[in-house]
C-alpha cells in the first residue's frame, strides 16, 4: 500500500543495488553501440558522444571485408552442426533416460567426460587425422563429428528426458509401441522445449567458436566463420574501434534474435545444465 | 534397441575420445611433426616438459591463477546478482534480461570490446577514473593487470551461471527459512545454514564446470593478447600473438596449441596433453569426492 506512495528517491534507495548493477552490465553495450556510430576518427578517443553520426560504419564493414561470406560459413557450420547434433543425440540421450540396459549408468558417466575433456588434449590426433582425410582448411572437422553424438547435447536432452512423467513411455508401451514410436510420436513433441534449448545452444556455441576455426581454417580465409573473421579491423597504426564495433554488434545479431525468439526454453535449458544428474 | 539409439554416439565415443586419447599417449614418446611421421623417441618429449619449456612454468602459473581467482570470483559473482534479482519486487524478468544479455554475445566480440572499454589513454573506463582523479591502470597491456582484466571479464559474462544459481535460489524451501527465523537466525546465519547447504550441489557443479573452463582457457586470453598489441587473432601467425603483455595471459592450453600448431612439435604438445587430461581427471575426481563426503549432513 504505502509502497505505491514513495517518491522516486526512496524507490531509487531501496534498489540502489540492482540499478548498480544494469550500469555495470548494459553500460560496455551502450559505449560499443555509440563507438559503432562515431566517425573513423572520433573513435578510439575520450569523447564518447559521438560528434557525428555514421550510420553508414555498418556497410563499411561489409565492403571491407568479405563480411557475407563470412556470415554465410558461420550460418552453414551452425545450421549442420545443429541439425546432425539432434538426428544422432536425441535417440542416445533417450536411450540413456528411459529404456533400462546393463552399463547405462557407465555410458552416462563416459558422456560426461567427454563432455568435460578440454578440447587441446585431443587436439593433435584429430589434427592428424583430419589433415589426412584432406578436410583441414574448412569447418567440416568441427560439423561432421556432431553426425555421432554431441556429449553435452546428450546429456543435457537426457535432463530434460527424465522430467518427461515416465507413465507417458509405460503407456505407449502398453498401447503397443516400439521404442522408436515412443520417441517420436510421444517423448520428441513433449520435450519441445528441451529440444529447442538443446538446439539453441549447439548453434551459439559453433556461432561463436573461436579455438575450431583457429585450428582447422587459418590457413584458409575462405573458410573462416563470424566470429573468427571479427577482429580484423585495422587502420595504418591502430584498430579502427569505429568498424571493429559494428561488426561486433553485426555479428551479436543472429544470437539475440534467436534468445528473444526463444527465451523461455533457452532460461529453461541454462537452468537444466546445472540441475545434478 | 537401446544399442541402435546407442550406436552413432558409441561410435563418436570410439573416434573421437578413445582413439585420440590413445594416440596423444602415443605420440607424447615421439619426435613429430606435420612433415615427417612420429618417430619413437622415449622420454625425450617428457624430459622437455619438465626442464627444457622456458615457457612452460608460466604458463602453468597463469592457468593456476585463473582457477584460483578468476573461478571463485565469477562463481561469488554469479551468486551474489542471483540473490539480488531474488529480491527485486517488480522488474524481476527485466532485471534478469539485462543481466543476462552480455553472455549472449561471441566471446571475440565481448573480448575486443573490454580491450576497447579498458584501452588505458583514451578508453572510456580510464577516463570515466580520470574525472574522479584516479589515475587508471594498463588494463590488458599491463602485465600486472592483464588477468584481473580478463577476471572482469568474466563477470560481465556470468549470465548462465546467474541463471542457474537463481533457479536453485529459487527452489530452497521456504519453511526452513521461516524455521530458522524462528530459532533466531539473523539473514547472515540463514545464508550460511539454510541457503549454502541447499545450494551445495548446484555450487560443486558450478565450481566443476569453472574449474575445467578455466584449465581449457583459451579465446579470451588470445583475442585481448593480439587486440591489445594492435594485431589480429586470426590466420596462421596467431599463435605468435598469444601470451602478451610479457606471458602474462599465456595460457597452458595455449602454449600447448602453439608448440604443437606454432613450433610443429606435435610429439610433445601430446606430452603436454596427456598432463592436461591427467589434471582434469584428478581435479574432477577429488571435488567429487570430497562433496559426496558432506552431502549426507546437508539431507539430514
Amino acid at each position: 500500500m504505502s509502497r505505491r506512495r514513495r517518491t522516486w528517491p526512496v524507490w531509487v534507495a531501496d534498489h540502489a543495488v540492482s540499478l548498480a548493477l544494469v550500469v555495470c552490465f548494459v553500460g560496455p553495450f551502450v559505449f560499443v553501440v555509440l563507438t559503432a556510430f562515431m566517425s573513423g576518427r572520433q573513435a578510439g578517443t575520450s569523447f564518447a558522444w559521438p560528434t557525428s553520426w555514421h550510420p553508414e560504419n555498418f556497410a563499411r564493414v561489409f565492403e571491407k571485408l568479405p563480411m557475407l561470406k563470412y556470415f554465410g560459413n558461420s550460418l552453414l557450420y551452425a545450421l549442420l552442426a545443429t541439425a546432425m547434433m539432434l538426428a544422432s543425440s536425441v535417440p542416445a540421450a533417450y536411450a540413456l533416460a528411459r529404456i533400462r540396459f546393463r552399463g547405462s549408468g557407465l555410458y552416462f558417466l563416459a558422456i560426461i567426460a567427454m563432455m568435460l575433456l578440454p578440447p587441446q588434449v585431443t587436439s593433435v590426433p584429430l589434427y592428424v587425422m583430419w589433415a589426412q582425410l584432406h578436410l583441414t582448411g574448412s569447418l567440416w572437422p568441427l560439423i561432421l563429428p556432431n553426425l555421432l553424438g554431441d556429449a553435452f547435447s546428450i546429456f543435457l536432452l537426457r535432463q530434460f528426458l527424465l522430467t518427461i512423467p515416465r507413465d507417458y513411455t509405460e503407456a505407449a508401451r502398453l498401447d503397443g509401441c516400439g521404442e522408436l514410436r515412443t520417441l517420436l510420436r510421444v517423448i520428441a513433441p513433449m520435450a519441445k522445449p528441451g529440444l529447442a534449448a538443446t538446439a539453441i545452444f549447439m548453434f551459439f556455441h559453433s556461432w561463436n567458436d573461436y579455438y575450431g576455426p583457429l585450428l582447422y581454417t587459418s590457413e584458409n580465409e575462405a573458410a573462416w566463420p563470424v566470429s573468427y573473421a571479427l577482429a580484423q579491423f585495422r587502420g595504418a597504426r591502430s584498430v579502427d574501434w569505429d568498424l571493429t564495433m559494428a561488426a561486433t554488434l553485426i555479428a551479436m545479431v543472429p544470437v539475440v534474435l534467436l534468445f528473444f525468439v526463444a527465451q523461455r526454453a533457452f532460461v529453461q535449458g541454462v537452468t537444466l545444465t546445472g540441475v545434478k544428474g | 534397441m537401446a544399442f541402435a539409439f546407442l550406436a552413432p554416439s558409441l561410435l563418436g565415443m570410439l573416434v573421437f575420445f578413445v582413439f585420440p586419447l590413445a594416440m596423444t599417449v602415443y605420440y607424447s614418446f615421439t619426435a613429430f611433426d606435420l612433415s615427417n611421421p612420429p618417430k619413437w623417441n622415449a622420454f625425450a618429449n617428457w624430459r622437455y616438459l619438465v626442464g627444457g619449456d622456458p615457457l612452460i612454468g608460466q604458463a602453468t602459473l597463469n592457468t593456476v591463477w585463473f582457477v584460483v581467482v578468476l573461478v571463485p570470483v565469477r562463481t561469488a559473482g554469479a551468486l551474489f546478482v542471483a540473490w539480488v534479482l531474488t529480491r527485486a519486487r517488480r522488474g524481476a524478468g527485466l532485471l534478469r534480461t539485462l543481466y543476462y544479455m552480455p553472455a549472449l554475445v561471441p566471446p571475440v566480440a565481448s573480448t575486443i570490446a573490454f580491450v576497447f572499454l579498458l584501452n588505458p589513454g583514451s578508453g572510456p573506463v580510464n577516463t570515466l577514473l580520470a574525472a574522479l582523479g584516479i589515475d587508471g591502470p594498463g588494463w590488458f597491456t599491463s602485465e600486472t593487470w592483464a588477468k584481473p582484466s580478463l577476471t572482469l571479464l568474466g563477470l560481465w559474462v556470468l549470465g548462465d551461471l546467474m541463471v542457474i544459481f537463481l533457479a536453485a535460489l529459487l527452489d530452497v524451501p521456504a519453511e526452513q527459512y521461516e524455521a530458522a527465523e524462528l530459532d533466531g537466525a539473523n539473514a547472515a546465519q540463514r545464508f550460511r545454514y539454510v541457503t549454502i547447504p541447499n545450494m551445495v550441489p548446484v555450487l560443486l557443479f558450478a565450481v566443476i564446470t569453472g574449474i575445467i573452463g578455466a584449465l581449457q582457457y583459451f579465446t579470451e586470453p588470445a583475442v585481448a593478447s593480439a587486440t591489445a598489441q594492435g594485431r589480429a587473432p586470426v590466420g596462421q601467425g596467431a599463435s605468435s600473438l598469444l601470451g602478451w603483455p610479457g606471458q602474462a595471459t599465456l595460457t597452458y592450453g595455449q602454449l600447448l596449441y602453439s608448440r604443437a600448431f606454432g613450433s610443429n612439435l606435435l610429439g610433445y604438445a601430446s606430452a603436454m596433453a596427456v598432463v592436461l587430461f591427467v589434471v582434469t581427471a584428478v581435479v574432477i575426481a577429488v571435488l567429487l569426492r570430497r562433496f559426496r563426503a558432506f552431502t549426507p549432513e546437508v539431507a539430514s
